[in-house]
């Protein structure tokens, strides 16, 4: 029996050995590019880029004084939050239906709410602008809020489906029993129970929209910037020390943000 | 009874007005539009006239461009497949500790802006990046060899971009595969190699079919990593979308090549669901 258990690894130890090789490449590969930016973001050099010449935090202090980087940033945050409360709102109803009502129509109902997902960006973009321009609606923050609510309606509804499946109906069903109406077994029974992904879905919907940026060139003013088309007009001229320190300080803030939304992903896996 | 059967339609609707409003609508207002006339001074009126489609069929340059977002679009999925599948196979089955730390970190990167991920090949790739740096530095070359702004790094951009949605689909696959049925493989004789090929590999399929779906259709779409990573020869498609659309103002023939692209893509899409279930591609979003 141990012999048999022992051959099977000693034949494939060189095949396992390529795949660990792999798998380390595909590691530095996923690495390498996020840590020369911070690497970059403080360097002395005034190039933006390789040799290291020194230490120096004077690209931050730039940075935190460009008034209108931290206007993006402002902008990118409230149409961030707004969208993402929006999303989060209408996608928990919708999960709601999807999940503890069977009526007709469902299967092709949940693929439409999923379309989005498969639609290219730059297609939505181009269709939601002619649309508005139709109903003389000119490019603005309205546009850009309902055009990113749209984009991130599908994560939250698909993220809270998931966790309402492997939630017993009993405890609604119980609470109904008691008395509770429809209204007060949502916000004191379900709402609790489901909280982790409705956070996770908000936080989630709240990335994707601070992240977005194909969409958001079609529907932004002239002049009005979030903080990926303001680096994505700064990047037309080149690659200067202060983007990579302002892609140092999204690095930190896209990975911490994540973090917090996977821990609720955790909890909601334990609480299963 | 009519209220209890009116509630779920209630809570949808507005999901799914806004749905209606602010996507079908405006894709099916794009189809009218393509028809539509573009007069000398620049004002668009309405018609029902070929055209726009005409220009776009007359003229081989959309083709060509057409032709080689779908070839970068290709050569990034068959990249992620090749790089992806072994990763995936390597995270799923090797005997390691830590494998939940391995995978929150493989997908770190992935939660970095998208835009400075894709920056950050200008960094890793230019004449004063990173591998260049090294290389001079080393004395294994004189002069940085020219890596950036063409198909070469848009397709590293595209890689980039796209190998975690790859990974997340075949690991999560192969995590879901029984793994009775390989060691019964082996009990039966087979080699570890024919066990892969014969049970591992088909039943992992439908993950590699999803990762794989995306991949393409996320890689032909984009507009941001072409535009920032490739030279002035590159042709990506969305880029003459925008440039129609934002640079040129010809709206009708921006609509014209929006619905191109989004049958094109609609062609893959329902190949792929005539073979793989494209619930598939939805469920690995969720996770």
């Amino acid at each position: 029996m141990n012999a048999l258990a022992q051959t099977p690894r000693r034949e494939g130890a060189i095949g396992w050995n390529l795949l660990r090789l792999c798998s380390v490449a595909v590691y530095i590969f996923m690495f390498a590019p996020i840590v020369v930016v911070v690497l970059l973001a403080f360097n002395s050099s005034r190039s933006g880029a390789f040799p290291m010449e020194g230490f120096s935090l004077q690209w931050f202090e730039k940075l935190f004084n460009n008034d209108s980087i931290v206007e993006a940033f402002k902008t990118s945050l409230v149409l961030a939050a707004s969208s993402a409360a929006v999303a989060t709102i209408i996608g928990v109803m919708a999960a709601l239906a999807l999940v503890r009502y069977s009526f007709k129509a469902k299967e092709s109902m949940q693929t439409l709410l999923a379309l989005p997902l498969l639609m290219p960006e730059v297609v939505l973009g181009v269709a939601l602008l002619m649309f508005l321009k139709l109903l003389s609606m000119p490019r603005s923050f309205a546009l850009l809020l309902l055009g990113h609510t749209v984009l991130s309606l599908p994560y939250v509804v698909l993220l809270v489906q998931a966790r309402l499946v492997g939630l017993r109906a009993s405890y609604e069903e119980a609470a109904w029993t008691l008395g509770a109406n429809r209204l007060q077994t949502f916000f004191e029974v379900t709402l609790p129970l489901i909280s982790p992904a409705v956070i996770a879905g908000f936080l989630f919907a709240a990335t994707l929209s601070f992240d977005n940026i194909t969409a958001t060139l079609f529907w932004k003013k002239p002049g009005i910037e979030t903080v990926p088309s303001k680096i994505f007009a700064m990047l037309r001229t080149s690659v200067s020390p202060e983007i990579n320190a302002l892609g140092a300080v999204m690095i930190v803030i896209t990975i911490a943000l994540p973090l917090i939304a996977g821990y609720m992903v955790r909890r909601l896996a334990k609480g299963r | 009874m009519s209220r209890t059967s009116l509630r779920p339609y209630l809570l949808l609707s507005p999901a799914l007005a806004s749905l209606a409003l602010l996507m079908v609508a405006p894709v099916l207002f794009v189809l009218v539009y393509s028809f539509w006339l573009r007069t000398a001074e620049g004002l668009d009126v309405p018609a029902f006239q070929f055209g726009n489609w005409v220009e776009f069929f007359t003229d081989k340059f959309y083709w060509l461009a057409l032709a080689s977002t779908f070839k970068t679009a290709f050569l990034t999925t068959f990249i992620c497949i090749v790089v992806g599948y072994p990763t995936a196979y390597f995270l799923a089955r090797a005997q390691i500790q830590n494998r939940s730390l391995l995978l929150l970190l493989m997908f770190l990167p992935f939660w970095v802006s998208y835009i400075i991920r894709t920056m950050s090949w200008i960094n890793v790739l230019g004449k004063n990046g990173f591998v260049n740096a090294i290389l001079v530095g080393s004395g294994l070359i004189d002069e940085p060899i020219r890596m950036l702004y063409n198909d070469f790094s848009v397709i590293m951009g595209l890689v980039y971009f796209m190998l975690p949605y790859m990974i997340i689909n075949v690991y999560v696959s192969l995590d879901g595969i029984d793994r009775n049925l390989e060691s019964a493989a082996r009990v039966l004789g087979c080699t570890p190699w024919q066990s892969f090929r014969e049970v591992t590999l088909p039943l992992s399929l439908p993950g590699l079919g999803a990762g794989s779906l995306l991949c393409f259709v996320l890689a032909a779409g984009s507009y941001v990593t072409p535009r920032l990573l490739g030279g002035t020869d590159t042709l990506f498609f969305p880029d003459l979308i925008y440039e129609a659309i934002i640079s040129q103002l010809n709206w009708p023939l921006g609509a014209v090549l929006s619905v191109v692209m989004l049958l094109a893509l609609a062609v893959v899409i329902a190949v792929y669901n005539r073979f793989m279930s494209l619930s598939d591609v939805y469920r690995s979003f969720a996770r």
